[in-house]
């Protein structure tokens, strides 16, 4: 994410072309999780810290390639768009549909696309095989090893896709590290809460979305209802950025409680390397 | 594996490598590997380093002096070296029992915020004795780090919660919350930063005593590394002689089979995050009262996760631990002076990926085979 | 000149995985419209030997040809492609998806978009066809092992399979069951499908096959018998390669007072589904009281009930009196309470630990093994050294991780280390399945020694016979309930089945008294 925030500013800004920044990063995106596809998938390493080395490395090549970035200012930016006809719809039309960047829409748009590729077509459904039991999909001839770079790719492209988002839309530019803070890992918090449904993740990101836009509004005014506002002093504003941090916990345990209770969530192979005709494993 | 059809049409017999599953490991593969995956880790980072322009060779002999080329900078290789070894053995103990506390980050935040406190709140006055002064620093390190690996860890043991994105969270609750008081109540004349601890609180310096050694002078090395290898020796007995230790990896092998033998796993896993997230806490306490003395937003330059890949270098061995932290430090000082700054980042990144990557050869063979 | 051409021809394969010769140069083949079985012990090669036609393994030497045409598969797709279909012992069945769902995966069509209502209906329309009847709707968690069989046979039947191997298919079939899936072969065979038919099992081999191959360590020591020329006493031998014993010496039993009693015991499975509707039974000194039932029936459930693995939701577990239910697995290891689990790789041992630290796992609390903090290391070397001698265990040495063991020697270390304990009670569950012979018999041996010794014992088996020759009384368990309680010597296989199909005892007795 952070590379890919990375990689589509430097080339909007060499470039002058945002769509190329965003074609770039994504691809950054997903030659970074080939590496950990590599390592998991190939060598059967540990997920979580293979993940956590994909981190070092991207933090690491977007600080070095970023060097000096963050001073370039800024550079043509993704355009925003209002959507004709729907816009004019009340209440939702203005919020929804109006002067939002180009990719707010593509947001709309890949959540229902995904459910349905998960739930409704073939290779959705291979998908999940491959994620709950791959040897029931092994022994049906479907590629477990493919399978799980092709998606473990195309996780890598919507994270530098994601992170093109921010450099690129939201808050346009690079600052290093802060580029991101810690969103991916938000991320995951969310698809735990989620319980691995693309709609109730929808919801969750949103949450999370106008928890920031909150945020900001609350460090905005000096007076907040009769009190004076205290979150304007730079002290206590860091209680207000804790906030989306201990909310991604909150939501975390609400999540894991009700999938103890009702027993779904994780898919069952999550975290699992699969060797064909492994024995006494 | 990779079998090719397009190839088998030549003449020409073709090779594809295989794995095999060993079914005894070497005592010294693990040793080889590790040290195999450092030196591929450097090749990459070199063939990086070109490709960005720079030069490999001239980096890497920099970074050769820059760490360990004189007393004096391998006096500061070890200055770095003591906080990673506190917070690798924290890592290394938390992943013995398979639970990823990636919040070391934050555990030394909140140790070293808590040491302050004892200072600038203050729990006790300027004038305490220096040993009880230090002891009760620690202490509160200790205890703020625990309680910062014990929620967490409860919430992994009583919910089920996912420890890696709670633990990360954590980080940066801790962060905001240390800045929250060196912006605020402990900011000294508005700057980011607290006014500096009295002598009382400051770790022993090896400079302290170059009066009666004059070879000591200007070595800045302080009683922290001194913990750290208590500490290690401690974390060595725990894991590898002790009951507890033997419950420790049952749970990390097989937690249904540690289930099965009448142990208590709830209580485990916090006490595992709870001492984790103390050995870090110590780090932070060694680091702000022995090098810092005062609190302040900077004071690690990713200790926290250096320490991952410490403990993850080390084979999760204490005694390797304390090895391979000299090794990070000498990294981390050298790299303060490469440009561009993300290189050691990028370079920790890379030599995690081969050794994870490497450990494959501990449960595999691989075999050149003919098809 | 006409010649049968053979559904599947084998020559010569050979199959090694590390440290192990699976396949020594087997011979296989099986004729259009026929029920070929594969015999041998657990561990011959069997199921490598059909895994290999299957795809799943590629052989390092050896040909194949299905149907007169040499193929050779890359992968499972390949074989089913040539026809063939395989039903593993372990199902392939993803357990959060549908009938249809599993049915239809991994084939070509529907190329996208999946139609679940017209997809249900061509299964519902194939199901017709076989009599093989299942809900295209429901989850696969939700169905028996029996439904889940019928889900497997129906995936390789909707690709077209002519050529059918079922690995061990009988396994989780009551008596009744097995009569009727034995019918639903016979029309298949008549419908034209060739089908080969893995077993450990002679009756059934005799009963169901036409031809017998019989598979001893890796090798064939018969093949493409025909089962009219046979005897049960021949096929044992070739299988087992000496004269087998087929009854344990057991000397009559001396039952002491109740050790263990179980009261109205109700608990729920993983899933929240209740698995133990009320389980009431008494086990004495000195006996064994053998648990029958189709797997799956909640006799996980109630052995974890019993060793304070799992939380009960009302009921109670007397050890010598006390009530001990729902206190903790450590509670039950305090009182002697011995288990040796079911799942011997998940549960009974660590598997990256050496054999040493697994033999200590119930003992390392107290001394002479622990001390205050630390472990007496001398004294775990000492022990296990003699556990090792004592049961036999074949390992290179102590230090050996107990993942290189094999399942046998497993065995024989998790039994050790219960039996080192001295235990007054002895939850066994499954404790011979998977083993050879050899490794059975010691197994079945200690059982009946700590029997003799006068612990009391709650053996769970699968395997009826097992139960029939060890226990001196035998409850039947059937979705959670005891359907009744019966001495060997008095009941007949027919009877224990129907309680395994979930008759009552006092229901199957009234209906013979009926006749008579």
């Amino acid at each position: 994410m952070l590379l890919g925030a990375m990689f589509g500013f430097k080339v909007a800004v060499g470039t002058g072309n945002p769509w190329l920044g965003l074609l770039v990063a994504m691809l950054a995106g997903g030659m970074l999780s080939l590496l950990h596809a590599v390592v998991t998938i190939n060598f059967q390493a540990d997920q979580v810290v293979s993940g956590l080395a994909t981190n070092f490395v991207g933090i690491g090549l977007s600080l070095v390639l970023g060097e000096g970035l963050s001073k370039a200012g800024t550079t043509a930016l993704l355009p925003n768009w209002t959507v004709p006809g729907l816009s004019a719809i009340p209440i939702l039309g203005p919020i929804l549909f109006t002067n939002q960047s180009i990719l707010v829409y593509f947001g709309y748009l890949l959540t229902p696309a995904v459910a349905f590729y998960i739930n409704r077509t073939r290779p959705g459904m291979h998908l999940r095989a491959v994620g709950e039991y791959p040897s029931a999909a092994d022994a049906l001839g479907i590629n477990v090893y493919r399978l799980r770079y092709l998606y473990v790719f195309i996780g890598g492209l919507l994270a530098g896709l994601a992170g093109a988002t921010i450099s690129l839309a939201i808050s346009p530019g690079w600052f290093s590290e802060l580029t991101t803070a810690g969103q991916g890992w938000i991320a995951i918090g969310i698809v735990i809460f989620a319980q691995w449904n693309p709609w109730r993740a929808l919801a969750g990101a949103y949450m999370f979305g106008a928890l920031r836009r909150l945020i900001l509004d609350l460090q905005g005014p000096t007076m907040l209802l009769w009190f004076e506002n205290p979150f304007r002093a730079q002290s206590p504003g860091f209680f207000l950025q804790m906030l989306p941090y201990a909310l991604t916990i909150i939501i975390l345990v609400i999540g894991s409680r009700s999938a103890m209770k009702k027993r779904v969530g994780a898919p069952a192979a999550l975290g699992l390397p699969y060797v064909r005709g492994e024995r006494g494993r | 594996m990779a079998t090719n059809d397009t190839l088998a049409k030549g003449f020409r017999p073709t090779y594809s490598l295989r794995l095999e599953r060993r079914l005894t490991t070497p005592k010294w593969l693990p040793v080889a590997t590790s040290v195999g995956a450092v030196v591929v880790a450097l090749i990459v980072g070199a063939l990086l380093i070109y490709l960005g322009g720079g030069h490999p060779l001239a980096a890497y002999q920099h970074i050769l002096e820059a760490a360990f080329g004189s007393v004096g900078v391998f006096n500061d290789t070890l200055v770095k070296a003591t906080p990673l070894i506190l917070v690798g053995l924290a890592c290394a103990l938390a992943f013995r029992m398979r639970l990823w506390n990636i919040g070391a980050e934050g555990q030394f935040f909140m140790g070293a915020w808590g040491a302050s406190a004892v200072v600038l709140l203050p729990l006790l006055p300027a004038t305490t004795p220096k040993p009880l002064m230090l002891l009760a620093m620690a202490l509160a390190g200790f205890l703020c780090g625990a309680l910062w690996g014990f929620i967490p860890g409860y919430l992994k043991a009583k919910l089920n919660v996912n420890e890696v994105v709670t633990t990360l969270m954590m980080n940066y609750i801790a962060t905001s919350w240390v800045l929250f008081w060196v912006f605020g109540a402990w900011s000294e004349g508005g700057f980011q930063m607290s006014r500096m601890f009295p002598r009382t609180a400051w770790m022993p310096r090896l400079l302290d005593y170059a009066k009666s050694i004059p070879a000591f002078g200007g070595l800045t090395l302080h009683g922290g590394i001194l913990l750290g290898l208590i500490a290690a020796t401690i974390v060595w007995f725990i894991v590898s002689r002790s009951k507890w230790g033997y419950e420790i990896r049952l749970i990390g092998d097989n937690p249904r089979a540690a289930h099965y033998a009448g142990i208590n796993i709830v209580r485990n896993t916090v006490l595992v995050m709870m001492l984790s997230g103390g050995l870090a806490g110590l780090a932070g306490m060694s680091e702000i009262s022995g090098v810092v003395h005062r609190l302040q937003g900077a004071i690690s330059p990713g200790y926290g996760f250096t320490g991952i890949i410490v403990a993850w270098l080390a084979k999760l061995n204490p005694f390797a631990v304390v090895l391979v932290s000299v090794l990070f430090g000498g990294l981390i000082l050298a790299g303060r002076e490469i440009q561009p700054s993300g290189i050691p980042r990028m370079l920790q990144g890379i030599i995690l990926f081969c050794v994870i990557a490497s450990d494959v050869l501990l449960r595999y063979r691989v075999r050149l085979v003919r098809s | 000149m006409p010649q049968i051409v053979n559904a599947v021809e084998m020559r010569g394969i050979v199959k090694r995985f590390p440290g192990v010769l699976a396949n020594d140069h087997v011979d296989f083949d099986l004729c259009q419209g026929e029920v070929h079985a594969l015999l041998g012990e657990n561990g011959a090669g069997k199921s490598t030997l059909m895994n290999v036609l299957a795809g799943l393994y590629k052989p390092e030497e050896g040909a194949i040809s299905v149907e007169g045409k040499r193929v050779s598969f890359n992968s499972p797709r390949d074989a089913i492609a040539a026809g063939l279909g395989m039903v593993h012992q372990h199902f392939m069945l993803v357990p959060s998806q549908t009938v249809t769902e599993n049915i239809i995966l991994g084939l070509e069509a529907p190329r996208f978009v999946l139609n679940m209502a017209e997809l249900d209906k061509k299964i519902l329309a194939l199901q017709e066809q076989y009599g093989l009847r299942v809900d295209p709707k429901a989850k696969i968690w939700q169905l028996s092992v029996g439904e889940q069989q019928r889900v497997e046979i129906l995936k390789m039947l909707y690709r077209g399979a002519r050529v059918l191997i079922l690995d061990e298919p009988t396994a989780v079939l009551t008596p009744q069951e097995i009569k009727e899936f034995i019918a639903t072969l016979k029309g298949m065979v008549a419908s034209g499908h060739s089908i080969v038919f893995i077993s450990h099992k002679l009756d059934e081999v005799l009963a169901i096959a036409n031809r017998v191959t019989v598979l001893r360590h890796g090798r064939a020591t018969a093949s493409g018998v025909s089962t009219a020329g046979t005897t049960k006493r021949k096929l044992a031998e070739l299988m087992v390669g000496r004269d087998v014993i087929f009854f344990l010496e057991k000397p009559p039993a001396t039952p002491g007072p109740v050790v263990l009693d179980l009261q109205d015991l109700k608990a729920e499975n993983d899933r929240g589904l209740q698995a133990l509707k009320g389980v009431s039974l008494q086990v004495r000194a000195g006996e064994i009281l053998g648990i029958a039932g189709v797997a799956g029936n909640g006799q996980s459930e109630l052995a974890q009930v019993i060793t304070g693995m799992r939380k009960a939701l009302s009921g109670h577990v007397r050890v010598n009196g006390e009530d001990v239910v729902n206190r903790s697995p450590r509670v039950a290891i305090n009182r002697q309470v011995a288990h040796v689990p079911e799942d011997r790789n998940g549960v009974g041992s660590a598997p990256s630990l050496s054999l040493a630290e697994n033999l200590i796992m119930k003992s390392y609390r107290k001394a002479p093994v622990g001390s205050r903090l630390a472990l007496n290391r001398s004294v775990i070397r000492k022990q296990a050294e003699e556990l090792k001698t004592a049961f036999d265990i074949a390992a290179p040495n102590i230090d050996v991780q107990a993942r290189l063991l094999s399942g046998g020697n497993l065995q024989k270390a998790i039994l050790a280390r219960e039996m080192s304990a001295e235990p007054k009670i002895i939850v066994a569950v499954q404790p011979t399945r998977g083993l050879d012979v050899g490794a059975i018999e010691a197994v079945q041996r200690v059982l009946l020694d700590e029997r003799a010794r006068g612990t009391a014992i709650l053996l769970f088996s699968e395997e009826l016979e097992e139960v029939m020759a060890l226990s001196d009384r035998i409850a039947v368990i059937y979705e959670g309930q005891i359907m009744g309680e019966v001495k060997p010597e008095e009941t007949t296989l027919e009877q224990i089945g129907l309680m395994m199909a979930g008759q009552r005892l006092e229901n199957i007795r009234g209906e013979t008294d009926g006749h008579e």
